[in-house]
């Protein structure tokens, strides 16, 4: 078994005789005055971020932040729980989903930054406040985004089938049929089993809150009574066929974007740039509206996406990066350039005021923005796990299986694959499970 | 001799056609997914699903742009650091391959049999699984994000190893090695100057297979690099492609990446052939 170690044992040679060269990569300096200059690495797979950041740098000499982009939601935070882990390697500064603030905090990646950011509670909204705090008084990163569902549809198709944008699910469900009945080429939308992120955001809306802390011990709720409503749900609509079961993403669904054969799409407030990108040649024909509701005197929503700015355990310098953080997230040049350079949707209340042009994709759509903060307002409250990882690799797991057999009983069965998947991955983990 | 030569030649005419075919189907095989990207690539972002897949179009030169506008260029330096990382770690490993596999085929020395063997199952080993252990040693070193943490592990081949034990094994007499000691150079100028020229036509294969596979090696760096001013082509298009669920994905500009990422591969293959063909050739005799 040692032989196969060998490689890498002459590798290991070889690197301690080059580590007297390397050590100089590492520019920190260890003290902490904040009068050094120092130089801060941030991991952010937010477009056009360095640019945002060069505002900071032209008038900070003394903390230059140097951004590393990176791909995507998931493979980053991999690669910071490796470097966490490893004991070197991680970046100063890191972007956090929502959903994997608590995973970052049980592995002691990113740190409380309470105490060097002051109160910054007034300037979010609550459940996105607490996405951040997780209900402690400690505080692991500043908001930076918040991406509310919302409903886009080809509105030249609906005004061809008499439709209206669908106010209530039932609307939803109607609307799917006819407009599938009207052209069979025709889908209001499609269930993807590879999107868990908006299957949680719909149980959201729907009420649910997946996990839950007591006392010293996580509870899980997948489940449940309002999950399964929307895995039911979802599940007839495959079942009868007036909704696809392709997952997003794909060449194919993008081709089905473009040409008309997915005319809505239950997506979140940074879906323009995503249309502008698969489906350019509908520009002008699409228009947004609240989502679909369960009751319609209750409007609620669910977040697809949306992350915070956190500072890392590793880092030499926490007083410096909290500082940039909080500038970043809140500061109205920031919030400016976030939302103008960056295209995001800044989750600081103050940004709505800078909000005024609708984005380029949706220009016709003058309350694109209005409906986006009254969304934001109506999102429901949601607890992430430390697992959130292995709850939606088992939601792709059972729900591709369910999508593919077309049946609205495997959907709810799925949940229970899901819920005993979660549970077992968090007792395995060493954590207390109440429940 | 007619009649027994006639019956003989029509199967081996029959036998001929049949292989030309599963050539050329091989040919196809291989050739088709490169017309693909070729043709995939000269598509606007939307005529790629939806035209039919073998039309070729006219936006090449666009996608280029495109492609070279990408945060001010960076897939051109990321053809750079490929570069670098594919010549400067071929050519170590190449001299160190040479140095090792001569001294395993010509010397004698206590645990030799043992340390080829180890080296013998590194080549069973995957470059892959090495990966995170590779990591954890060079985050102990503070070495990963560096372009050290993708050279140094690429300069140990034991594939390169054994494959020069063999060529030196054949190439270099040791007839050759006395006379040259009995004129008096030391082992240092009888590698340099004796040794090396005999095994150059293997170094040239051993170079070739490093070269390319460090060019291709997407798992080592994916998983030591942070800094995409780092990243090799590979890393840095399978970026493009995992913007996360806000952003799309930026197919044209990978697929055309893709395409001009071949062309220096291609390149040198076309230039370093002659060496091939000798080295075919001369192996052929020997045996």
């Amino acid at each position: 078994m040692n032989k196969k170690f060998v490689p890498f044992a002459a590798a290991l040679t070889a690197a301690a005789l080059l580590s007297v060269t390397a050590c100089s990569s590492s520019d920190d300096s260890d003290s902490g005055s904040s009068d050094e200059p120092v130089s801060l690495t941030y991991w952010s797979w937010t477009p056009n971020m360095d640019k945002v950041v060069d505002a900071w740098n032209a008038k900070n000499p003394n903390i230059q932040i140097v951004v590393n982009k990176q791909d995507g939601g998931d493979p980053a935070v991999t690669k910071l729980l490796t470097a966490i882990q490893a004991g070197s390697g991680a970046p100063d500064i890191m972007q956090a989903e929502y959903q994997k603030v608590p995973t970052l905090v049980s592995a002691d990646a990113i740190a409380d930054i309470s105490a060097e950011v002051g109160d910054l509670k007034a300037k979010f909204p609550d459940g996105v406040w607490n996405g951040v705090t997780l209900g402690s008084d400690a505080v692991y990163g500043v908001p930076q985004d918040s991406a509310p569902l919302m409903f886009f549809y080809r509105s030249d198709v609906f005004e061809k089938n008499g439709l209206e944008a669908p106010k209530t699910w039932d609307d939803y469900a109607a609307a799917a049929e006819k407009i599938h009945k009207a052209d069979p080429k025709q889908y209001i939308g499609t269930f993807s089993a590879t999107d868990a992120g908006l299957f949680t955001g719909l149980a959201q809306q729907a009420g649910a809150s997946w996990w839950g802390v007591n006392g010293d011990a996580w509870s899980v709720n997948i489940n449940e009574p309002a999950t399964q409503k929307v895995a039911a749900y979802w599940g007839g609509l495959v079942e009868k066929g007036v909704v696809d079961n392709k997952p997003m993403y794909t060449p194919d669904w993008n081709a089905a974007l473009n040409d008309g054969t997915q005319v809505g799409w239950v997506s979140a407030v940074w879906a323009p740039g995503v249309l502008e990108g698969s489906a350019a040649d509908t520009k002008g024909k699409w228009k947004v509206a609240a989502m679909p509701q369960w009751d319609a005197a209750a409007p609620a929503t669910g977040n697809w996406g949306g992350s915070a700015t956190s500072v890392t355990t590793q880092s030499k310098h926490p007083k410096q990066a909290a500082e940039f953080v909080s500038w970043l997230n809140t500061d109205p040049e920031a919030l400016k350039l976030l939302a103008n350079t960056a295209n995001v949707y800044p989750a600081s209340t103050d940004a709505t005021a800078l909000l005024t042009e609708p984005p380029a994709f949706l220009s016709e759509q003058a309350d694109y923005y209005a409906i986006a903060a009254e969304a934001a307002k109506a999102a429901k409250p949601f607890t992430y796990g430390p697992n959130v990882n292995v709850a939606y690799s088992s939601f792709n797991d059972a729900f591709a299986k369910a999508a593919e057999a077309k049946k609205a009983s495997a959907f709810t069965e799925a949940l229970t694959t899901m819920q005993q998947t979660t549970v077992d991955d968090l007792k395995k983990a060493g954590f207390n499970v109440a429940g | 001799m007619t009649t027994v030569s006639l019956p003989t030649r029509k199967p081996g005419r029959n036998r001929s056609a049949v292989a030309t075919t599963l050539l050329l189907l091989g040919a196809a095989y291989c050739l088709l997914p490169v017309l693909w990207v070729l043709i995939a690539s000269s598509k606007s972002a939307g005529e790629l699903f939806s035209t039919f897949t073998l039309a070729p179009s006219t936006h090449l030169f666009d996608n280029i742009a495109e492609l070279s506008g990408y945060r001010d260029g960076l897939y051109w330096r990321w053809m750079a650091n490929t570069a670098l990382y594919a010549g400067v770690g071929a050519a170590a490993s190449t001299l160190i391959s040479a140095m090792a596999g001569y001294a395993l085929a010509k010397f004698d020395f206590p645990g030799k049999g043992t340390i080829f063997n180890i080296i013998l199952a590194g080549v069973l080993v995957p470059g892959v699984i090495l990966a995170i252990p590779q990591y954890l040693l060079l985050a102990k070193l503070g070495m990963t994000n560096t372009y050290w943490a993708v050279l140094l592990p690429s300069f140990i081949s034991p594939y390169g190893i054994y494959l020069a034990r063999i060529f030196a094994a054949a190439a270099v007499p040791t007839e050759i090695l006395e006379a040259s000691r009995i004129d008096g150079a030391g082992d240092w100028r009888t590698f340099a100057k004796v040794v090396l020229p005999m095994m150059r036509t293997g170094l040239v294969t051993v170079f070739l297979f490093q070269f390319v596979a460090i060019w291709n090696n997407f798992m080592l760096p994916y998983i030591m690099l942070g800094d995409d001013k780092l990243y090799p082509i590979t890393v840095g298009l399978n970026g493009l492609l995992n913007q996360g669920a806000s952003q799309p994905a930026m197919y044209t500009s990978v697929i055309t990446g893709a395409l001009i990422s071949i062309v220096p591969l291609i390149a040198l293959f076309l230039t370093l052939q002659r060496y091939w063909q000798v080295d075919l050739a001369a192996g052929g005799v020997k045996a």
